[in-house]
């Protein structure tokens, strides 16, 4: 089941797009349909964001203002700056005229003629490919002035980001795009109220809009019945790690994690056993090899195992893998990446990242375990934005759940630094 | 300002990125890479003159370069090699890639060649996970499946250019 990357050779050319029914959907939707049959067709086919918070797109889409005089932006997320997230380079490069109709059905649905997509420095190449496939559509008066002959006008024009995990954030991508730092803002106001310089904005991710043209073609009903009800579509996985087949793989919500293992990437390398899988991106709980035979690849699925969807980056690492090691890169990310707001994230992610070197290195001590779970849980919840419980989640869950391996790092015999000391003798 | 950093089509373009936005100042990114990739990295001189064109203080420009890692506010080698360590990197081999390049050419993270020739610096997951190790060269080509032997023939194909 494909519904963005088919097997079309070509696809990335406007006249094989077209060819192939590109286009009709925005033909479909200016001459049949009003704007709100347009954001009540997303809204019934049960299109859940595909950036990581999973959140309902004709939903969003409701939360636009329909009267009033200011301007209204869309905003295209395509920063994809999560470890092990590379599914919306793919549709760049395969697919990206299906994504600009995407664009143009959600402005035409909201009212809307100007999107900007942010897409991240490091994707010089395909911001480039994105730049020639939108002056083709611009060409052929699919984007611009009275688009089709009709009174809806729009321009799409892309934001090149610089290095900021942090700027992926819906605020902070805002902020960057209007020429400042990209600092999250305390939220509310939401951006559908108070966007883009002040406007009614929408954000969504680039694979959440590459799927609108499918839907308005087919209906709503067609895309709820794909994959799992509550989560339905398919998904752009991205597998790597320790696995035979890395690369990006469209299948439908709900496949079991085992079945894209080993049926579609031909299992794992060197015929290891499983130690974890991360299932969306490294921010995402990771699971053990038992949760793994069980999982589904689904948001509601893996709820059940503490963890969610989120970029559909799955990372698989086998038996041999150090798991301490892999955390402590995880946490050293997100102390990188931590903008610095927020106290708890700021000061939190490196005490994190500080405790997990000092188990590693042999300095560690059980409490330390507790400490780590404290200080993840004294971040969670309480910072700007989601970065924060980006970075505790992680950290939380792989000592919860991969706890012997922590152990096994922490000699009892260990010798107690001399502040702790001069704090036991009070 | 001394010398005319933009010619004359350049600053047209830098019109046509301002008409984009309504509000000058979100041209500020776009300006600042293309300053960066006519010198290379952008000087306070160049944030200055940038402020000049978009009105924006020079101070607020500062703040912008130092906070986005892929502005340059040094020099740096005429090759830049940005090496992915992250998770996906790591489970194939992209400290072993990072160190054997580090070894070669002598230089630790974010440091340069004596000659100027190679900047290296360990970077955050490019979104190339797949085909890891992976680096990427100067902000723009990505070299992907990488071990030893084709990052040393990457390095000296650079080296003889
Ligand atoms: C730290 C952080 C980084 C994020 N990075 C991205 C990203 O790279 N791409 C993306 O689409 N969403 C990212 N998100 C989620 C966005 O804030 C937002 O929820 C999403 O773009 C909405 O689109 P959707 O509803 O279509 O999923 C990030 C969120 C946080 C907190
Ligand atoms: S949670 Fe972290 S990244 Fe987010 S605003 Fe606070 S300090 Fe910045
Ligand atoms: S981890 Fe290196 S490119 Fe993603």
């Amino acid at each position: 089941m494909k519904i963005i990357l088919k097997d079309i050779k070509d696809l990335h050319k406007i006249d094989v797009y077209e060819s192939n029914g590109g286009y009709s959907a925005l033909q479909k939707a200016l001459k049949e349909m009003k704007p709100e049959d347009v954001t009540n067709e997303v809204k019934s086919s049960n299109l859940r964001g595909r950036g990581g918070a999973c959140f309902p797109t004709g939903l969003k889409w409701t939360f636009m203002p329909k009267t009033g005089d200011k301007p209204k932006y869309l905003c295209c997320n395509g920063d994809e700056s999560e470890p092990g997230s590379f599914k919306d380079r793919e549709i760049f490069e395969k697919n990206p005229h299906q994504f600009i109709e995407g664009v143009l059905l959600a402005c035409y649905a909201m009212g809307i003629n100007a999107a900007y997509v942010y897409i991240r420095g490091e994707y010089y190449t395909w911001i480039n490919i994105l730049q020639t496939a939108i002056d083709d559509a611009y060409k052929k008066g699919y984007i611009g002035k009275n688009i089709l002959g009709t009174k809806f006008s729009t321009d799409i024009y892309i934001h090149r980001g610089a290095g900021a995990y942090i700027c992926g954030e819906e605020s902070a991508l805002m902020n960057s795009i209007e020429g400042k730092r990209g600092y999250p803002r305390v939220k509310p106001p939401f951006p559908a109220a108070y966007g883009l310089w002040g406007c009614p904005t929408t954000i969504n991710n680039i694979e959440t809009l590459a799927n609108i043209p499918e839907i308005i073609k087919n209906g709503a009903e067609w895309f709820s019945k794909i994959g799992a009800p509550k989560h339905p579509g398919t998904l752009l996985f991205g597998v790597s790690g320790h696995i035979n087949k890395p690369g990006v793989y469209e299948l439908p919500t709900g496949t079991p994690l085992m079945t894209i293992i080993n049926d579609i990437c031909g299992g794992v390398l060197g015929g290891k056993e499983i130690k974890m899988v991360i299932p969306g991106g490294s921010s995402m709980p990771p699971l053990t090899r038992d949760e793994c035979l069980k999982a589904n690849m689904d948001n509601e699925s893996l709820k059940e195992f503490g963890s969610s969807i989120g970029t559909a980056g799955v990372m698989v690492m086998n038996e041999d893998t150090d798991i301490l090691k892999v955390l402590i890169r995880i946490a050293k990310f997100y102390y990188h990446e931590s903008c610095g707001q927020c106290t708890p994230c700021r000061e939190g992610t490196g005490w994190l990242l500080r405790v997990l070197k000092r188990i590693d290195a042999g300095n560690g001590r059980m409490s330390d375990l507790d400490l780590l779970t404290s200080v993840a849980q004294n971040i969670e919840g309480n910072t700007i934005c989601a970065l924060g419980d980006a970075a505790a989640w992680p950290v939380k869950w792989t000592v919860k759940k991969f706890r012997k391996d922590f152990v096994n790092k922490i000699k009892d015999d260990v010798e107690v630094p001399v502040m702790n000391k001069v704090h036991s003798l009070r | 300002m001394s010398k005319q950093l933009f010619n004359e089509e350049e600053l047209k373009k830098i019109e046509e990125v301002k008409s984009r936005y309504p509000d000058s100042k979100a041209a500020l990114l776009p300006v600042l890479w293309m300053i960066q990739e006519k010198e290379g990295w952008i000087s306070s001189e160049s944030m200055k003159l940038a402020g000049d064109l978009l009105n924006v203080p020079y101070e607020h420009i500062l703040g912008v370069v130092t906070f986005y890692t892929m502005f340059n506010d040094k020099p740096k080698g005429k090759y830049h090699l940005q090496i992915c360590t992250n998770v996906s990197c790591m489970l194939r081999g992209g400290y072993e890639l990072y160190n054997y390049i580090s070894d070669k050419l002598g230089i630790k993270n974010n440091e340069t060649t004596s000659d100027g020739m190679f900047t290296i610096e360990e970077v955050e997951c490019l979104g190339s996970c797949a085909t890891a190790p992976m680096m990427q060269v100067n902000n723009k080509e990505y070299y992907e499946n990488l071990d030893n032997a084709k990052a040393e023939e990457i390095i000296s194909k650079f080296k003889s250019k």
